[in-house]
């Protein structure tokens, strides 16, 4: 059985036990739903009192935070269980996992499945999608697929920040707070335009922390605007690429930190 | 030099050496024995003589310092999910299942990991319910089940794939005398009547008379005894063996690691 099969499988068993609450299963994807609208409430009011941020307009802000929530929202999805994995090794339920046939990645990643982080989605893709609408582009369907296939390349490259940060956290057993800072700061951080960020912190997210190709440098060529660093244009296309790189590093990184792990007392 | 043999697992030498404070702590030492299929092993010490560490590097979640170790002809820390087809692990300290699920929804989960298609799975489920008597509580979640019932799910869970080896770390800790008796009762049909081989460790003398065949004993991370229980046993009682034999091995040059402070008892 692959990894995906499994994973599959097991989402499948976590909706079924939720759907047997499905009050609280609504109440808190409405939650979730309410929580990430009032982000895009946020830039609505902004626009309210200016009429650009950083040089850019409403339905390009809002196209790049509805891109970048879009990616963040399906990572979190996926593999948001990933950063309870610090408490998985101190209450000794790792070693259970590791008694299973089945990628102890794929385990904490599935664990406790629930579809109420999709909630996130919702006004995510309204933003993307009413951004697009408002945009000064001509929607080709070439332009349709390369914004599908950056989204899809940010969910990824969001995935393997939450996985490397799971992997840190067999050094570092209480550094999930660390990691939360890549992952969920990472989303606030890319959903506005990163124009508005000092050029050091821009050029650390191009080159060290991939967040600039979850959203912001494919953007630029989908908006047709001049990167503000001078960056060279080829980046814009380099988001698959990135993501691909990405998930590498964070496979090796995985590994290192299971291969650390010692297990707890008793 | 390597012997070739046909045990279901088979040690040489097996070692496990943690560094605590920069010094290094052996937790097992050059443990070298061989458990033939069908047997029914204890493994007994005092806390923090290495039977969970030495446990952990049969099922693979450990990584031997030096030495050998082969479980079902594969190596536990390289082929671990290969090996986990092969092995049910319960540990009695914690659970396997899924504290927030009702039992039948654990298991369905266990079910998956394992990769077992509905038919097979609805027939097995069917056996361990009548075997272990879970019907009562198949719908109950985890949190709200007793010590007992729990222990009864925790093997059904690592029984469901049919595995011809179980591993179990202390299984009647903390269990009531009919509780026990269940467990006793189904490890012993399981090893009689399906051959599944059988070790696990207690600290329940109970468990030993009643159903190990052979004990190994270790303490401060060596083997001290490896035979039946009558030879352990000799004209003592059993407490006054086990006692005997835990107070005289002598340390071997590092202080012995006492409960709770170690990485790994």
């Amino acid at each position: 059985m692959g990894p995906v099969h499994a994973y599959l499988r097991l989402a499948g068993v976590w909706c079924r036990a939720l759907l047997q609450y499905p009050v609280s299963l609504a109440m808190l994807t409405l939650a979730q739903t309410v929580g990430a609208a009032l982000d895009v409430a946020a830039i609505l009011i902004v626009f309210a009192h200016t009429t650009r941020i950083a040089g850019f307009t409403e339905p390009e802000v809002l196209f790049l935070y509805g891109t970048a929530a879009t990616a963040f929202a399906l990572a979190d999805t996926l593999v948001g269980s990933l950063e309870r994995i610090g408490a998985h090794i101190r209450s000794g339920w790792l070693d259970v996992m590791l008694t299973r046939p089945v990628s102890p990645l794929v385990q904490v990643a599935v664990d406790r499945f629930s579809p109420r982080r999709l909630g996130k989605l919702a006004p995510a893709l309204a933003a993307l999608l009413i951004g697009a609408a408002g945009l000064d582009v001509a929607w080709t369907p070439g332009l349709v697929a390369f914004t599908v296939l950056f989204v899809v390349s940010g969910t990824v490259i969001a995935s393997s920040i939450w996985v490397v940060g799971a992997a840190f956290q067999f050094i570092a057993v209480d550094a999930a707070q660390a990691s939360n800072a890549f992952t969920y700061g990472g989303k606030e951080l890319t959903s506005y335009p990163m124009a508005i960020y000092p050029r050091d912190l821009v050029r650390f997210t191009t080159f060290v922390v991939p967040l600039a190709f979850v959203n912001w440098q494919p953007a630029l060529y989908v908006l047709d605007r001049p990167d503000p660093l001078g960056l060279p244009e080829w980046l814009r296309h380099a988001s698959p690429a990135v993501a691909l790189a990405t998930a590498a590093v964070a496979a090796l990184c995985w590994r290192a930190g299971l291969r650390r792990y010692r297990s707890t007392g008793s | 030099m390597l012997i070739e043999t046909t045990g279901i697992i088979e040690t040489t030498g097996l070692t496990r050496v943690f560094t605590r404070r920069r010094r290094r702590v052996p937790a097992v030492a050059d443990l070298t024995f061989t458990i033939e299929p069908g047997e029914f092993v204890g493994l007994l010490g005092p806390n923090g003589a290495g039977k969970s560490t030495t446990i952990k590097m049969l099922i693979g979640i450990l990584r031997p310092s030096s030495g050998r170790v082969r479980v079902a002809g594969l190596e536990p820390s390289r082929q671990r999910t290969r090996l986990a087809r092969h092995i049910g692990v319960v540990f009695g300290q914690r659970t396997t299942l899924w504290w927030d699920l009702p039992l039948r929804d654990s298991l369905a989960l266990v079910r998956h990991l394992y990769g077992l298609d509905a038919r097979a799975h609805a027939r097995r489920l069917a056996e361990l319910t009548g075997l272990l008597e879970l019907e009562p509580f198949l719908r109950t979640p985890v949190r709200q089940l007793s010590l007992g019932q729990r222990m009864r799910g925790d093997l059904a869970a690592a029984l469901l794939h049919e595995p011809p080896l179980l591993i179990l770390d202390e299984p009647t800790i903390g269990l009531d005398v009919i509780s026990k008796a269940t467990v006793r009762g189904v490890l012993e049909s399981l090893n009689t009547e399906r051959g599944t081989t059988v070790l696990l460790t207690t600290h329940d003398l109970g468990d030993v008379e009643r159903l190990c065949r052979r004990v190994l004993v270790i303490d401060h991370g060596r083997l001290g005894y490896d035979g039946d229980l009558d030879g352990l046993r000799g004209d003592d009682t059993m407490e006054a063996a086990v006692t005997r034999l835990f107070s005289t091995r002598p340390a071997h040059g590092e202080a012995p690691a006492r409960d709770g402070q170690g990485p790994a008892l």
